[in-house]
C-alpha cells in the first residue's frame, strides 16, 4: 500500500469521519476509495452500545433530559460508532439548523431531533426539512408552537428560508409571511398539558415528559397563498416542495456541504465542485448522499488542494483524537468530562451559541480555544496507556529491529498519526526535538513506560501541537 | 486618584440561582418564616444590616465590609419575563439581551472597548476552565486560566527541561512557513500570544507577595490568582470567576451556608490583599447570580425562582441598599417567586459608566437608570 493511498484515505475520513487509526485505513485500503466512499454514504450496523446497556453502565450518559449526560452520549456514539458519517452528517446538520438547550431546557428533544439526523440526514433534502418542520425541538426552539391561523409567528418561516435552505436575498418578506402561514397548525400535541406542569415544576419548567408533533387542521390557514411566486393552497409541505427545487437551495446546501466537508474557503475549483454537486441534487431529487458522492469522488476533493484546507472543529478534534488513541471504548464516567472538555473549546454539544450554529473555520482559534485545543490532544496522545497508542509503539517497534534514528522516528509517528503532512520548518523543528532526545531510538526489548517509550510519547505530543494537527 | 485606564472590575458569579432571601435575610417580616418554615435563617442568627435584614451567618467579612460602607446590595433585581432556566437566564445576564437570543458577551464588548486593537491578549481573563458567554466575542481574545501555577501549554508535563524542550520546539514550529496561507499564519500568530499571554501571567504568582492567607477553597483559589494578576499590573481590567453550585432544591441551609463561607471568606481575603497592597482604590467587585429561588420552600430547599441580590464591593462605593428589597406578599409575587424592581442592566450600566468610563448603550443593548452606589470620586 502506498502512502499516497493512506493519505488520500486519511483525509477521507478526517472529513467523511474522525480520522482513522492505522489499522483501520489497511482495511478500508483493502477495499479501495470509491468502495470506501459507499460504504460511508450507505451506513450500516454502527455497531455502537445499545441503551439498556450504557444505562447500566454509563451512568453519567443516562440522565439524557440533561445538557451534560446527553452531551456524553452523542460523543460516546461518535467515539465508538463504526459508520462514523452517520455521526459526522448529524453533526453537519446539527451545525446548520442550530437548535440549543438553553430555551428547550430538555435534552432529550435535542438527541431526538439528532437521531432524526442520523436517519434522513443523507437522504431527500425535501424530506429532511419536512421532518425538522415537525421536530419538537425545533418547533419549541423557533416558536412554531406560537404561529397560528390569523396570528402568524415568523420565526420559523424566515429561519427556514434564510438559514435553512435558501440564503438571504433569494425570497422577499412576503414570502417569508406567506410560509409562516403554510405553517400555521404544526405544533406540538402536548404544550398545554406541559404548560400546567411547567407552572408546578421549576427543575424541569417543561417537565418530565416527551414531545410530540401534532397538525392541527383547525389551526391552519387554509387560505390560498403566493410563494417564490407560485399560487395556491400550500401547507408546509407543499412550501418545502417549491423551496427544495429552487437553484438558489440547491447551491446553499452544496456550498455548505462543502464548507464542511471540502475546504473552509470557496475559490475558483471549489466552485466548480460545488456546481456539480448542485448538478447532482437534481439529478437525484434532492439526495444529500449523491451530493456528497460528487464531492467526495471529485478531483478536487481527492487532489492535494484539499488537503487541510479546514480547521478541526473542536468536536472533531476531540472525538479525533480519543479515537485514535483507542480510549473510552470500555464503561468509564470520563466521557462525562469530554462533553465539558468540548465546552471548554468552544463547542458545546446540543448547546449552539445561536440558531446561526458555530462560526467555523478560523474562527474556531483564538488564544483561549488553541490552547485547550493543543493541551488535550496533546496529552490524549502522548498517553503510553492509551491503545491507539500502544499500537504506534508496536508498529515503531516492528520496524527495522526498533532502531530508528531522530529523522525515522519523526517520519513514521507522522506517517501513523495520519499520515500527517507538515512543512519543512515544521519538520525541522520535530527533528532537532526529537534528535535532542538523544541519537538513535532503540525500541527492542522496549517495556510499558520505558525511557525509549517514553521518547515515543513525546515526539507524539508534540507533533499532536502541530499547526498541522489542528487543521483536517 | 486612580486613571481611567487603571479601573478593574472583578465579577463573581453565582451559578445556579443564589437564594437571596436567605442571603440578605428580613429577619423582621413573619411572612418570610411563614413561606419558609424549614429554609430559613433565624432572627438571632443573622448578622444585622439594619432592624428588618440581616446577611447570612456565613458573610461575616462582608458584614465587616458593610460596616466600613463598602458594600452596595442591590435587591430586587432582574429583568423583564424571568426566565427559570439556568441556561436561558445565564444567557440573558451574560448577553445583557433579555429578549432574543444574544451573541455577544456584555464583557466580550467592553473588552473590544478598552483594547480594540486585541494589543493585550490579557486585557480580560477568566479564572476557571472554558469561557462564560458574558466574555464571548469574535475576534476579541480572552484567555482561561483554570490554574495560574500551571497555566499554558502541556501543564501536565512534570519534566521541567522536557517542558521547556517541547515549548520552544512549539515557538519553532509556529513561528515557521511563513506566508503559507491565511490559516496557518493565524494559527501562527494565535499560538505566539499563548506562548506571551502565558509567559506573562507565569511571573504573575512569582511577584506576588503577601501575608495575607487565602482559605483553601476553589472561589478563594481563584481570587487569589486575581490578586497576584491584578498586583502584576499586566493591564488586565476585566477579572472573571464562576462558584458553584447554588442549585439548592434540597438540603439548602448546610449547602447555603458552605458556599457563603467559601465566598464570603474569599471576598475577605482579596480585600485585605488589596489593602495591604494599597490597591483598594482601583478594584470593584461585582457579585450576581442568574435568579433568585421561589418565596415557599420545598421542605429541603427551594425552586428556581426570579428577582435576585447582587452585590458591589470596593472603596470607591457607597455602601446601602439599593433597589428595593422585593415584597414577600401573595398579591406582590410573580407565580410564587419575587418581582424584580430594577432591571440588572440598570447595574452594569452604573458600573461601565461610573466607573469604567465607557458609554453603557452599546454594550447593554440601551439605556438604562442608573444607581448612585459609587462615590463621586470614583467617576
Amino acid at each position: 500500500m502506498s502512502n499516497q493511498e493512506f493519505a488520500l484515505l486519511a483525509h477521507l475520513m478526517r472529513r467523511a469521519g474522525f480520522g482513522a487509526t492505522r489499522d483501520e485505513l489497511e482495511a478500508y485500503a483493502e477495499q479501495g476509495y470509491t468502495a470506501t466512499v459507499d460504504e460511508l454514504l450507505n451506513p450500516g450496523d454502527p455497531e455502537v452500545m445499545p441503551d439498556d446497556i450504557i444505562r447500566r453502565y454509563h451512568v453519567d450518559q443516562s440522565e439524557l433530559r440533561q445538557l451534560d449526560g446527553a452531551g456524553a452520549n452523542w460523543l460516546y456514539r461518535m467515539i465508538t460508532t463504526k459508520c462514523p458519517l452517520e455521526e459526522k452528517i448529524a453533526l453537519f446538520w446539527h451545525g446548520l439548523f442550530a437548535t440549543g438547550y438553553s430555551k428547550l431546557n430538555q435534552a432529550r428533544a435535542l438527541l431526538n431531533q439528532i437521531d432524526m439526523f442520523r436517519n434522513h440526514g443523507l437522504g431527500r433534502f425535501d424530506n429532511l426539512l419536512v421532518e425538522l418542520s415537525k421536530d419538537p425541538a425545533m418547533l419549541l426552539w423557533l416558536d412554531n408552537t406560537d404561529n397560528h391561523n390569523g396570528a402568524i409567528n415568523e420565526n420559523y418561516g424566515r429561519e427556514l428560508l434564510e438559514l435553512f435552505s435558501m440564503g438571504i436575498g433569494n425570497y422577499t418578506e412576503d414570502d417569508i409571511k406567506e410560509c409562516s402561514r403554510a405553517f400555521t397548525g404544526w405544533t406540538l400535541g402536548n404544550a398545554e398539558y406541559m404548560a400546567v406542569r411547567a407552572s408546578k415544576d421549576s427543575i424541569w419548567p417543561y417537565s418530565r415528559i416527551a414531545w410530540h408533533f401534532q397538525y392541527r387542521d383547525w389551526d391552519h390557514d387554509e387560505g390560498e397563498k403566493t410563494f417564490l411566486g407560485e399560487t395556491g393552497n400550500f401547507n408546509g409541505e407543499d412550501i418545502i416542495g417549491i423551496i427544495a427545487r429552487q437553484q438558489a437551495t440547491a447551491r446553499f446546501v452544496s456550498t455548505r456541504l462543502f464548507q464542511f466537508f471540502a475546504a473552509d474557503e470557496v475559490d475558483g475549483d471549489g466552485e466548480q465542485v460545488i456546481e456539480a454537486m448542485m448538478q447532482s441534487y437534481f439529478d437525484s431529487s434532492y439526495e444529500i448522499r449523491a451530493v456528497l458522492r460528487t464531492l467526495f469522488l471529485s478531483d478536487y476533493f481527492m487532489s492535494e488542494e484539499a488537503r487541510y484546507a479546514r480547521v478541526k472543529g473542536p468536536v472533531e478534534l476531540l472525538v479525533g483524537a480519543i479515537r485514535q488513541a483507542g480510549s473510552y471504548r470500555a464503561p468509564t464516567l470520563g466521557v462525562h468530562q469530554l462533553a465539558y472538555q468540548g465546552f471548554f473549546m468552544g463547542q458545546g454539544l446540543l448547546q449552539p451559541p445561536s440558531v446561526e450554529g458555530w462560526h467555523e473555520g478560523m474562527e474556531w482559534i483564538d488564544s483561549g480555544s488553541l490552547v485547550e485545543r493543543v493541551n488535550f490532544v496533546a496529552h490524549e496522545l502522548s498517553n503510553l496507556d492509551k491503545p491507539g497508542v500502544r499500537a504506534i509503539i508496536d508498529r515503531l517497534a516492528a520496524e527495522n529491529g526498533g532502531v530508528l534514528t531522530p529523522e525515522q522516528l519523526v517520519d513514521e509517528c507522522l506517517d501513523l498519526l495520519g499520515p500527517v503532512a507538515v512543512e519543512d520548518d515544521t519538520r525541522t523543528a520535530l527533528v532537532d526535538f526529537a534528535a535532542a532526545g538523544g541519537g538513535a531510538l532503540n525500541l527492542s526489548g522496549h517495556q510499558p513506560g520505558d525511557a525509549a517509550e517514553q521518547r515515543v510519547s513525546n515526539v507524539l505530543r508534540v507533533i499532536a501541537s502541530t499547526r498541522e494537527y489542528q487543521l483536517a | 486618584m486612580v486613571s481611567q485606564r487603571d479601573k478593574k472590575l472583578v465579577v463573581i458569579q453565582l451559578s445556579g440561582g443564589n437564594d437571596c432571601l436567605d442571603t440578605v435575610v428580613p429577619y423582621s417580616n413573619g411572612l418570610y418564616y411563614d413561606f419558609r418554615p424549614t429554609v430559613h435563617i433565624a432572627p438571632d442568627a443573622v448578622l444585622p444590616i439594619n432592624d428588618h435584614f440581616g446577611f447570612h451567618p456565613s458573610m461575616g467579612a462582608i458584614k465587616n465590609l458593610w460596616d466600613e460602607g463598602k458594600v452596595a446590595i442591590i435587591n430586587g433585581t432582574g429583568y423583564p419575563n424571568p426566565n427559570r432556566s439556568h441556561f436561558r437566564s445565564l444567557d440573558i445576564w451574560h448577553t445583557a439581551e433579555p429578549a432574543k437570543i444574544g451573541t455577544e458577551g456584555w464583557l466580550g464588548r467592553v473588552i473590544r472597548e478598552l483594547d480594540p486593537k486585541s494589543e493585550n491578549v490579557l486585557t480580560g481573563i477568566n479564572f476557571g476552565r472554558g469561557l462564560p458567554r458574558a466574555l464571548g466575542l469574535r475576534g476579541v481574545p480572552v484567555a482561561s486560566v483554570g490554574n495560574l501555577d500551571t497555566y499554558g501549554l502541556f501543564p501536565d508535563l512534570q519534566d521541567e527541561a522536557l517542558k521547556q524542550s517541547a515549548l520552544a520546539t512549539f515557538t519553532k514550529m509556529y513561528g515557521g512557513a511563513a506566508g503559507r496561507d491565511v490559516v496557518f499564519d493565524y494559527l501562527g500568530q494565535t499560538g505566539a500570544d499563548v506562548l506571551k499571554g502565558a509567559d506573562i501571567l507565569r511571573r504573575a504568582p512569582a511577584q506576588y507577595a503577601s501575608t495575607v492567607n487565602y482559605p483553601d477553597n476553589p472561589v478563594a483559589h481563584n481570587l487569589k490568582a486575581i490578586a497576584q494578576v491584578l498586583l502584576a499590573d499586566i493591564g488586565t481590567r476585566i477579572y472573571y470567576t464562576t462558584h458553584a453550585s447554588f442549585d439548592t432544591h434540597s438540603g439548602e441551609l448546610p449547602t447555603h451556608a458552605q458556599l457563603w463561607e467559601h465566598v464570603d471568606s474569599a471576598v475577605g481575603s482579596f480585600m485585605d490583599d488589596l489593602k495591604l497592597h494599597n490597591r483598594l482604590d482601583d478594584t470593584v467587585i461585582y457579585i450576581f447570580s442568574e435568579f433568585g429561588r421561589r418565596v415557599k420552600d420545598n421542605g429541603s430547599g427551594s425552586d428556581h425562582g426570579s428577582g435576585g441580590v447582587a452585590f458591589v464591593i470596593g472603596d470607591s462605593i457607597r455602601g446601602g441598599m439599593y433597589g428595593e428589597y422585593p415584597s414577600l406578599e401573595e398579591k406582590d409575587q410573580l407565580e410564587g417567586d419575587l418581582h424584580f424592581n430594577n432591571d440588572f442592566r440598570c447595574t452594569y450600566a452604573t458600573l461601565l459608566e461610573q466607573w469604567m468610563g465607557l458609554e453603557s448603550a452599546p454594550i447593554v443593548n440601551g439605556r438604562f437608570e442608573q444607581f448612585d452606589f459609587l462615590k463621586p470620586a470614583a467617576a
